[in-house]
């Protein structure tokens, strides 16, 4: 693996031979900051802070086909997945979001859709310089310059960029572009682990999650729960958003003498999403599904494979219409007796 | 191992039998069915307890417990009440129609840790399908076990599923069926009341005893609570849940009672696994 750098002036050319690669970078769609195709000319400017949808919309779209059936035809149609692609600016955060995700989709049965697409993508990070407000990474194990998830961090130095090869699949992809590459030199190492310290000083806002995956079983019935969700409003953007959810619903769609069965982002805010067919719903309030939210994400995906399902990008704090703070439910954990 | 494969694909299977175990408006109708590729036929195995997601193309899927047990070879028992879209899309089929089935999933009843003992089914309902595969699986390996015990009940006498087995089965050496019904009906020979209380009367010990529970939740909870009564350790105790799902292969999300997800970590369990989960009769 090496470590190189890019001058900026080269960054246009970099960009223009990464966009015949079927490239995905962070720009503003409908005045969403999101992860947009980029065609050959296109600029890439990659500025401060985060896409609003996080780049798990790539891996695990919003509504996918899982399959296509028709009338009177023997077997289902199975949709191409076979399009290699290349994330540019996926923040650490996000990158530690898909290596939490991928341990669920290829837990037992594997996930075809999604581990296909993973393999396919090449994620190419950019270390953070400038938290946003609500920012945690560093209260759950990520960090500014965190490389979990990614196959090259870029890190900005100013006058050029520093992208360190991770994996192989990363390595490969800077050995294609070693004419505009030099090598990176002591100096530039240092100066990356200097801004990353500088970032992660920078953040403001922290809570000590040590314990709190412990402490979760026995507030069950505390009256937490109650607080922090009574102005709940049950719109789901705190799931919808997060990098690290991956709950889906499956429905199928006909027209005519034909349909498919596809699958779409769903949330365990939402009434229907356990409702049985009875009428009969265990999670009855919002009370009941912000507990399972939180348990969720601190407790049960830390039994089940070892790792916090968060990674501190405050979205859902950020995107909250009642202001609904994820640290704040977090401290009355840690709080709670 | 890994799964291979795609596990969103289901086969398809054609409906060789059908009939209503039930009538009314919520009515329970069962499906024999028997898978159109061969190789499936061929590959297919399950164990008493678990589920498959059953449906139809354009409707879409339910998880749906087995109720045919292993040893009734050659095709697959499901049997369903008429409730939400999808049962109602599989209520309208008749034999040789197709419906879609993807499995086996979950666990399963520990029928090899069991051998040797006395198994007690105490069902309500429709609850009582799950609960088919292991009575079928005790009777076709009845040396293998001390006896066997149902206790089952309904709302009215029309409510009670898979009538004739029982009656088939009563006559079978070490087998004991108990029938309920909620209020008392014109010739009706057996008990009249809720099944929790035909257990107490029955009372059976929990000597080289497990037993299995299923059916609406206030009914499992009285039962729990009278098999404590009755002496029953948690380690005796089993039943199996259902939650919503989608998938049913642990991704979905929703199913999940606290840490558990029902799909892939039950749908059996046992008491002494449940009691501490607070959303496990949630």
């Amino acid at each position: 693996m090496s470590a190189m750098l890019l001058p900026k002036d080269k960054w246009p050319e970099f960009t223009g031979r990464l966009a015949g690669k079927n490239l995905f970078a962070p720009a503003l769609q409908g005045g969403i900051k999101k992860f947009a195709p980029v065609a050959a000319g296109d600029t890439v400017t990659l500025d401060e802070g985060n896409t609003t949808v996080p780049p798990k919309a790539l891996l695990f779209p919003q509504t996918e086909t899982l399959f296509r059936f028709a009338e009177g035809e023997e077997g289902m149609e199975l949709p191409a997945i076979d399009e290699a692609a290349v994330l540019l600016g996926v923040r650490p955060c996000d990158a530690r979001a898909m290596a939490i995700v991928d341990k669920l989709f290829r837990w037992d049965y594997e996930d075809p859709y999604y581990l296909k697409r993973r393999e396919l993508a090449t994620i190419i990070g950019l270390a953070c310089s400038e938290p946003c407000l609500n920012c945690f990474c560093t209260s759950v194990g990520g960090g500014p310059a965190s490389t979990e998830g990614l196959d090259i961090l870029m890190v900005d130095l100013g006058e050029s960029y520093l992208l360190e090869g991770l994996t192989d699949k990363g390595q490969a992809l800077l050995d294609e572009f070693k004419d505009l590459l030099q090598e990176a030199g002591a100096d530039a190492l240092q100066r990356k682990e200097q801004l990353a310290q500088e970032a992660a000083a920078k953040i403001k806002r922290s809570v000590d999650t040590a314990g709190i995956p412990e402490a979760l079983p026995g507030l069950w019935e505390d009256p937490l729960w109650q607080r922090v969700s009574a102005a709940c409003l049950g719109c789901g953007i705190c799931t919808y958003l997060c990098p690290t959810c991956h709950c889906f619903d499956i429905q199928d769609e006909v027209e005519g003498a034909a349909g498919r069965r596809c699958r779409m982002w769903d949330s365990c805010m939402y009434a229907e999403y356990t409702k049985h067919t009875s009428g009969h719903n265990p999670r009855p309030t919002r009370r009941e599904r912000t507990r399972n939210r939180i348990n969720h994400k601190y407790s049960y995906y830390v039994d089940k494979f070892g790792v916090i399902a968060c990674v501190g990008c405050g979205r859902c704090s950020n995107l909250c219409p009642v202001n609904i703070d994820l640290i704040d439910i977090l401290r009355q954990v840690k709080a709670a007796p | 191992m890994k799964n291979q494969g795609n596990p969103y694909i289901p086969h398809t299977a054609t409906i060789v039998d059908t009939w209503y175990e039930t009538g009314g408006e919520r009515c329970i109708k069962t499906f024999k069915v028997v898978f159109d590729d061969p190789a499936v036929r061929e590959s297919w195995s399950h164990r008493p307890g678990q589920c498959a997601m059953i449906g139809v193309l354009g409707v879409g899927e339910s998880m749906i417990s087995i109720s045919s047990s292993p040893t009734e070879e050659g095709y697959l028992r499901f049997s369903v009440m008429k409730a939400g879209k999808v049962t109602t899309a599989l209520h309208q089929l008749e034999a040789g129609d197709k419906m879609t089935v993807r499995g086996p999933y979950g666990n399963s009843f520990p029928v090899e840790e069991w051998k040797g003992k006395k198994i007690l089914t105490i069902g309500g309902g429709i609850g009582q399908a799950p609960l088919r595969p292991i009575v079928e699986y005790v009777k076709a390996n009845m040396k293998d076990y001390a006896g066997l015990t149902m206790i089952y009940g309904a709302r009215t006498s029309g409510d009670l599923c898979f009538k004739n087995e029982f009656a088939e089965a009563a006559k079978c050496e070490g087998v004991c069926c108990h029938l309920s019904i909620d209020v008392a009906e014109e010739g009706w020979p057996h008990y009249v009341g809720f099944v929790p209380s035909l257990l107490m009367e029955v009372s059976p010990s929990p000597e080289n005893t497990i037993a299995i529970t299923c059916g609406p939740p206030i009914m499992i909870r009285f039962v729990l609570e009278n098999l404590k009564k009755l002496n029953f350790a948690d380690e005796q105790i089993y039943t199996t849940l259902e939650n919503r799902m989608k998938c049913g292969i642990g991704k979905c999300g929703r199913c999940n009672a606290g840490h558990l997800y029902v799909c892939k970590d039950g749908p059996v369990f046992s008491y002494a696994q449940l009691k501490n989960v607070p959303e496990a009769f949630a």
